[in-house]
C-alpha cells in the first residue's frame, strides 16, 4: 500500500485556508453556516486580489465579530444599518470594494429602510444576506424569515400568522428595482452548493467593482442551535422545510 | 486679498462653508427649518468642482450611519437636521463616539417636545450637551450667534473633530438658521488627497489592509467589561484634555457688573440688547455667551461669582436647562435664575430685562 | 491506469466535532472519532483513508476551516 501513500508537500496541496482568514477560532457554534460562508468570502478575496481594497461591514447579530476572522479593513456597524454604512464608505471611496454580511433579523426586519434603499440607489455594493429564519445572537427569537409553525423562543407554539404575520422573500422583493443588478439565493448545505454560492459571491463582488450596480446574494442557512437540532440534522431540516418556502437559484441578472 | 463678502442665509452659509473648507461628504435628510442645507448642496454640485458628495438619504437614521461609514475612512463628513430628526440620530452618535470617529453634525433647532414646532428653540441643550443618546460619551457643541459664526463654526468644528477624534455638533436654531447678514467667506480649501487621509490617519482608518499594517476595524462592540472600562477611562480622559484646552465664551461688559445674564446662541444676541437697556437704567449688568457649550465656560461663571456679582439669569429659549450648568459653576455663591420661552416663542429684550429686575435685581 | 489518491489533514484543535464534513465525502472515509479534542469535541477524523480521493469536499463544507487536503496522481 505504501506506494499509494499521498506526501505531504506543497505541490499535492489541494485545499488549504484562505491566507485572508485569521487563526482566530470563530465564535460560531459548531456546524454555523457563517463558518463556511466567511471561507468563501475569503477565498473570493484571494482570488481577485482585492484584499487592499476591501472593506467590510457587519452589524449587530452573530456575525457582528466577522471582524475578527478576515484579514481586511471591516466597520462594524449599528443593527440594520449595514447599507447605510457600507453606502457611506463606497461613496466617497468608489475605488474600494464594499460588501455587506447580514442576517435575516438585520436586513431584513430592523434594516430595511436602509437595504431597500440601497438598493434603490443602485449603490455598487455587494450585499451577502444570510436567512437562517431565526434571530441568532439573542438566543432564537423569531424573524421575519421564520416559517409557518416553525417554533421559536417567541413563537412556542410555532408562527402564527394570525399573530405574527408571515415569513417573506425580500430577495424577491428586491429584485425588480432597476438599481440591483444580480439576485440569487444559493445554500452551504452540501459540496455542490458551497461551490456555486461561491462563485455568485464572487459575481457579486466582480458586478461592484465594475460599477454595475447592487448584487445581492441570499444564503439559505442554518442555525442549529436556535433550531434546537445537530448540525447534520440542521441541514437536512433546512433542505426539507426551508429551501421549498426559500428556492434556490438565480432571481436576476 | 480682497475676501469675498455676501448677504447670505444661515442655512445656506453651512452649505457654502462645508464645500470650502474641504469637506468630502455631507449625507441628510430634508426637516425644516433646515433643509436649505442640502437643497444649497444640491444647486451649487460640489461633486464637479471639489468632489464633494452629496446624498440624500432615506432617512436620518440612513444618513448619520452614511457619515458613520464615510468618516470610518478617515474622510470629512458632516450631516444637518432639525430636533426630531437630531433625536433620530442619536443611536448612531453613541456609536460614533464609542468608535472614536469624527464627524460634524449641525442641529438646527426647532420647538418641541415631539413633532413640535418649526420656529426657533434652544430646547436641545441636554441632548447636545449631556450626551443626546445612551452611555458615557459627550459631544463637543458649539453654539453660533450670527450667520458668520454658522460659516466660521464649520471650519472649527471639522478641526476639533479630527482633533480628537469625536463627533463635533453645531446647536444652532432656527432664528440663525433663517436669517440673512453679511459673511466673510473664507477660500476654498482643498480636499484632502487619498495620501495625505493614509498619512494622517495611518493608526485607524480604513484605507484597506495593506501588507504592512494590520487590518483596521471600526467598532464600539466589547465584551469585556473590564477592557470597556479602560475605554471609557480613556474617552474620560480625551473629555478632560478637552475640557481644559477648548472652552470658548464671549464676554460683553462683564468687567464692572453686578448682574450676569448668561445665553447662548440666538438669544444671547436678544440679551446684549437686555444689558444696554440695562445699564441705560442705571444697572451694572454683563452678559457671558457660551460660545462651545461642551465643554461649558465653567470657570469664567465661577471667578465672577467669587468676584462678588450680586446674581445670574441663565435666559434660554426652554425651560430651563443651560441654567443647571450656571448653577453648578456658581456653586451657591450667589443666586442663579432662569428665565425663557419655549415652544418656538421667542423673548424680547424686554422681557429678560423685566425678568432681571424681578428674579435677581430686585429679588427679595 | 493512473489512480488519483488523497488525504486531508485535520486541526483536531480548531475541530468543533460538529460532523458537518462527515455525509458531504463522497467516498464515506470520514467519521467522528471517539476521542474528544482540547474542548472536548469529537473531532472528525479518516476512518477509511484508502478511500479518499483528495476531492475537498469536506474541506469547502468545513466552517472552521479545519482540513487541509493533499492529493497525488499515481500512474
Amino acid at each position: 500500500m505504501a506506494e499509494f501513500e499521498v506526501q505531504i508537500k506543497e505541490e499535492n496541496l489541494a485545499f488549504r485556508k484562505s491566507p485572508i482568514l485569521t487563526d482566530k477560532v470563530m465564535h460560531y457554534c459548531p456546524g454555523c453556516s457563517h463558518g463556511t460562508v466567511h471561507n468563501l468570502v475569503a477565498e473570493v478575496i484571494e482570488e481577485l486580489g482585492i484584499q487592499d481594497k476591501t472593506i467590510g461591514v457587519s452589524p449587530v447579530g452573530c456575525s457582528v465579530f466577522a471582524y475578527n476572522y478576515l484579514h481586511i479593513d471591516w466597520s462594524q456597524a449599528a443593527h440594520g444599518r449595514a447599507c447605510a454604512v457600507a453606502t457611506g464608505i463606497k461613496r466617497t471611496n468608489p475605488d474600494k470594494m464594499v460588501f455587506t454580511y447580514q442576517g435575516d433579523g438585520d436586513l431584513a426586519a430592523i434594516g430595511t429602510a436602509e437595504t431597500i434603499h440601497a438598493c434603490n440607489r443602485g449603490e455598487n455594493i455587494a450585499v451577502i444576506f444570510i436567512n437562517n429564519a431565526i434571530y441568532g445572537m439573542t438566543g432564537g427569537q423569531m424573524a421575519p424569515t421564520t416559517l409557518i409553525g416553525m417554533k421559536t423562543a417567541t413563537t412556542p407554539y410555532g408562527r402564527d400568522p394570525k399573530l405574527n404575520g408571515f415569513p417573506y422573500k425580500i430577495a424577491d422583493m428586491i429584485a425588480p428595482l432597476p438599481g440591483v443588478c444580480y439576485v440569487t439565493r444559493q445554500s452551504v448545505h452540501t459540496p455542490a452548493n458551497v461551490r456555486k454560492a461561491k462563485n455568485a459571491i464572487k459575481k457579486a463582488f466582480q458586478n461592484a467593482m465594475a460599477g454595475k450596480g447592487l448584487s445581492f446574494v441570499e444564503i439559505v442557512a442554518t442555525c442549529n442551535s436556535g433550531w434546537k437540532m445537530s448540525p447534520v440534522a440542521a441541514n437536512k431540516w433546512m433542505e426539507e422545510n426551508c429551501i421549498p418556502f426559500y428556492p434556490l437559484g438565480d432571481i436576476k441578472g | 486679498m480682497k475676501k469675498e463678502v455676501r448677504l447670505m442665509k444661515g442655512n445656506e452659509v453651512l452649505a457654502e462653508a462645508a464645500i470650502r473648507c474641504g469637506a468630502d461628504g455631507y449625507f441628510g435628510y430634508p426637516i425644516t427649518p433646515q433643509s436649505e442645507v442640502m437643497e444649497t448642496l444640491m444647486e451649487l454640485k460640489p461633486w464637479e468642482t471639489t468632489g464633494m458628495v452629496v446624498l440624500q438619504a432615506e432617512s436620518e437614521i440612513a444618513a448619520i450611519n452614511m457619515v458613520y461609514g464615510a468618516a470610518g475612512t478617515g474622510k470629512k463628513v458632516l450631516t444637518s437636521s432639525s430636533s426630531p430628526g437630531v433625536s433620530l440620530m442619536s443611536e448612531c452618535f453613541s456609536y460614533m463616539a464609542g468608535a472614536e470617529l469624527p464627524c460634524v453634525v449641525i442641529n438646527v433647532t426647532r420647538g418641541g417636545p415631539g413633532l413640535g414646532t418649526i420656529q426657533p428653540s434652544q430646547s436641545d441643550y441636554f441632548q447636545a450637551t449631556k450626551g443626546g443618546a445612551h452611555g458615557d460619551f459627550h459631544f463637543i457643541v458649539l453654539a453660533p450667534a450670527s450667520v458668520q459664526d454658522m460659516h466660521d463654526f464649520v471650519f472649527d468644528a471639522f478641526d476639533l473633530a479630527f482633533k480628537y477624534r469625536n463627533p463635533v455638533m453645531i446647536l444652532s436654531d432656527g432664528v440663525i438658521g433663517q436669517m440673512m447678514e453679511k459673511v466673510v467667506l473664507a477660500d476654498q480649501r482643498p480636499r484632502r488627497t487619498e495620501a495625505e487621509i493614509l498619512a494622517a490617519e495611518k493608526d485607524w482608518a480604513l484605507t484597506g489592509k495593506t501588507a504592512d499594517r494590520n487590518e483596521h476595524i471600526i467598532t464600539s462592540l466589547e465584551l469585556d467589561p473590564y477592557a470597556q472600562e479602560r475605554f471609557n477611562n480613556k474617552l474620560i480622559e480625551k473629555y478632560a484634555r478637552i475640557r481644559e484646552n477648548e472652552v470658548r465664551y464671549e464676554e460683553y461688559m462683564t468687567e464692572d457688573a453686578d448682574y450676569i445674564i448668561v445665553a447662548f446662541g440666538s438669544a444671547s444676541r436678544i440679551c446684549s440688547m437686555t444689558v444696554d437697556m440695562a445699564r441705560a437704567a442705571g444697572h451694572k449688568v454683563g452678559l457671558i455667551r457660551p460660545v462651545t457649550l461642551y465643554p461649558f465656560p465653567t470657570k469664567v461663571l465661577h471667578e465672577l461669582a467669587e468676584r462678588g456679582v450680586k446674581g445670574f439669569l441663565s435666559a434660554e429659549l426652554n425651560h430651563g436647562q443651560m441654567v443647571e450648568d450656571v448653577r453648578q459653576a456658581v456653586n451657591g455663591l450667589a443666586p442663579v435664575e432662569h428665565f425663557g420661552r419655549s415652544g418656538g416663542a421667542v423673548f424680547s429684550p424686554d422681557e429678560v430685562y423685566q425678568a432681571l429686575l424681578t428674579k435677581i435685581i430686585n429679588r427679595k | 491506469m493512473a489512480k488519483i489518491k488523497g488525504t486531508i489533514i485535520v486541526d483536531i484543535e480548531r475541530c468543533k466535532g460538529c460532523g458537518v464534513c462527515v455525509p458531504s465525502c463522497p467516498s464515506n472515509v470520514l467519521a467522528l472519532s471517539p476521542h474528544v479534542n482540547g474542548k472536548g469535541y469529537n473531532y472528525s477524523y479518516m476512518a477509511n483513508p484508502d478511500a479518499c480521493i483528495g476531492c475537498a469536499s469536506c474541506a469547502i463544507m468545513c466552517p472552521d476551516s479545519a482540513i487541509t487536503v493533499y492529493k497525488q496522481k499515481f500512474e
